[in-house]
């Protein structure tokens, strides 16, 4: 049976546009605040699990063997692991196994993206077969596009108010990243912007997509021991799930998307969750695109199939509604994508050990974190809870 | 955080490489290039795989079972491409598919082309989910993905 994990510490850097550092130093950043919050020393680290996006995106390959240093990993077990968007919850989700095992006591989760350093899209369009489907899924923005296309389609959804509901997830989550002072777009924005940005893949447009950033993420992971030894500000693991659907885009449905909504039923069924839209109080929703938020919302049950742009509309899943999303601005406005799924689960530790200062929601006691990774290939869901 | 005083260092990595095609996509190819699209048949669950493979993703089965699927088809969804980055097939503006090839019960990706892309609101009255297409076959062909040019309507 596996053991009790907890996060016992998160650190993040400022994102954005980070070349006043190198990758090292950095990742460096993120790893000393997350020590410092957890109130531990590097010595106090028994096994480190790393990792980011592709290596051509910032041109150094392994890049485990380059942040090590950063990392505090000298004579230490270390891992890479890398699973494209969601590698921040793979790393998280492997920090936990390394816990839950009982093979190590207290490990650290470092993800970290530079994407300043070189052409992100082209980097993105290599993760693609190359004889197949390369030419065609046009970096992230061209294969969340034509997602988004089948999404309306087919609940008849007119476009109008689909565009109308991914807007105001853009102006919400806009809203929450002025309360975030490490969030990388800090810009108060309207539904009309939205609407009226360029178009960028028909029907998304520039303010319906993330940014590229740099920054970096570590989370420290403890058994039960010495998570109640150390800390005082524990947010236990109730629940989580990965899995993925196949390689090639076409041979499964993205709208009532299997990996999305497996991985959701299992972390519930763990975390002894029947109703989430009830039980949960703050999700981290992993939202490169607004569009894909509304799919999400529906394949993790937080409304019936067709119904996510109503949840919208009602603010149930905006701020001040019953089930809020992505309180500290999400990917939406922030996204260094190796870390990305790593501060989602940072942020949902933060809401429920009541530490998310401005952007804190009232009581969290549950929340969701999130993250997909791949061409709309995995997708993966940790569950935290103030309760052991 | 500065932003005038760092320094930057330059550089590129450019590899070449060989990708091994396998027996069966070879197969794929030489009959793509007799303007044939070939799926192959799960003996388990019966779904006609497009491209055709070695063994069926889910079933895990091998699939030695060929059959020729319609090079016409429906839109299964469909994006204006207008952004450029490095590596891109061409410049934009062009459209990128998903096509249900009449047959076939996996979706094949590929261009959506024939139409005027001059904006968006002109591409969506000639591009919707559900219409009919076909594949325009190029006249010099080499055995690859783009001895189609595009699907263009029907």
């Amino acid at each position: 049976m596996a053991r009790a994990v907890a996060v016992m510490g998160f650190g993040q850097t400022k994102h954005g546009r980070r070349n006043d550092v190198n990758y090292q130093e950095l990742v460096y950043e993120a790893v000393k605040v997350a020590l410092e919050d957890a109130g531990i020393s590097p010595g106090d680290i028994d096994a480190v699990v790393s990792g980011s996006m592709p290596a051509p995106m910032e041109g150094v390959n392994a890049p485990h063997l380059y942040w090590s240093d950063a990392m505090a990993a000298f004579g230490k077990p270390s891992i890479r692991v890398a699973t494209c968007g969601s590698t921040g919850m793979s790393i998280a989700q492997c920090a936990f196994y390394h816990v839950a095992s009982g093979f190590f006591d207290v490990v650290l989760a470092v993800g970290a993206e530079k994407m300043y350093e070189n052409d992100p899209q082209g980097t993105m369009e290599t993760v693609a077969d190359p004889f197949f489907q390369r030419p065609f899924l046009a970096g992230a923005p061209g294969v969340f596009s034509i997602q988004a296309n089948q999404y309306a389609y087919r609940y008849n959804l007119p476009e109008e108010r689909v565009r109308e509901a991914a807007a105001h997830i853009s102006v919400n989550h806009h809203d929450n990243a002025l309360d975030n002072p490490y969030a990388h777009i800090r810009k108060k924005i309207t539904v009309e912007d939205v609407l009226k940005s360029r178009i960028i893949a028909y029907p998304t447009r520039l303010m319906d997509i993330c940014p590229s950033s740099d920054g970096a993420a570590a989370v420290i992971f403890a058994s039960e021991e010495k998570a109640k030894r150390f800390s005082k500000k524990a947010a236990w693991v109730k629940g989580l799930y990965y899995t993925g659907d196949e390689h090639f885009f076409g041979d499964s449905d993205k709208v009532v998307w299997e990996s999305a909504i497996i991985a959701a039923t299992e972390a519930y069924k763990m975390a002894g969750i029947k109703n989430p839209r009830k039980e949960l109080d703050v999700a981290e929703v992993y939202n490169p695109f607004t569009f894909q938020e509304l799919i999400f919302y529906e394949c993790f049950g937080f409304c019936d199939r067709g119904e996510a742009c109503k949840l919208v509309e009602d603010g149930v899943v905006l701020g001040g509604g019953d089930l809020p999303c992505d309180p500290s601005g999400g990917v939406l406005c922030t996204n260094p994508i190796g870390a990305t799924g790593l501060i989602r689960v940072g942020e949902a530790a933060l809401q429920v050990t009541g530490r998310a200062e401005a952007r804190q929601i009232p009581g969290a006691k549950t929340a969701l974190s999130h993250a997909m990774g791949g061409t709309d290939q995995f997708n993966g869901i940790m569950i935290l809870s103030s309760e052991l | 955080m500065a932003k005038e005083e760092v320094k930057v260092m330059e550089g590129s990595i450019s590899l070449p490489y060989r990708w091994a095609l396998g027996p069966v996509f070879t197969k794929f190819f030489d009959e793509f290039k007799n303007k044939k699209i070939m799926g192959a048949k799960c003996p388990k669950c019966n779904r006609v795989l497009v491209p055709a493979r070695k063994f069926c993703p889910r079933c895990f089965e091998e699939l030695t079972e060929w059959i020729q699927v319609s090079d016409k088809g429906t839109i299964r969804t469909w994006s204006l491409i207008t952004f450029e980055f490095s590596g891109q097939p061409m410049p934009p503006p062009y459209i990128i598919g998903l096509i249900d090839l009449d047959g076939a019960d996996t979706a094949f990706a590929h261009f959506i082309g024939g139409v005027e892309l001059s904006d968006a609101e002109k591409v969506k009255e000639q591009v919707k989910i559900g219409m009919r297409v076909e594949a325009k076959w190029r006249d010099k062909r080499q055995g690859n993905i783009h001895d189609i040019e595009y699907f263009k309507p029907i």
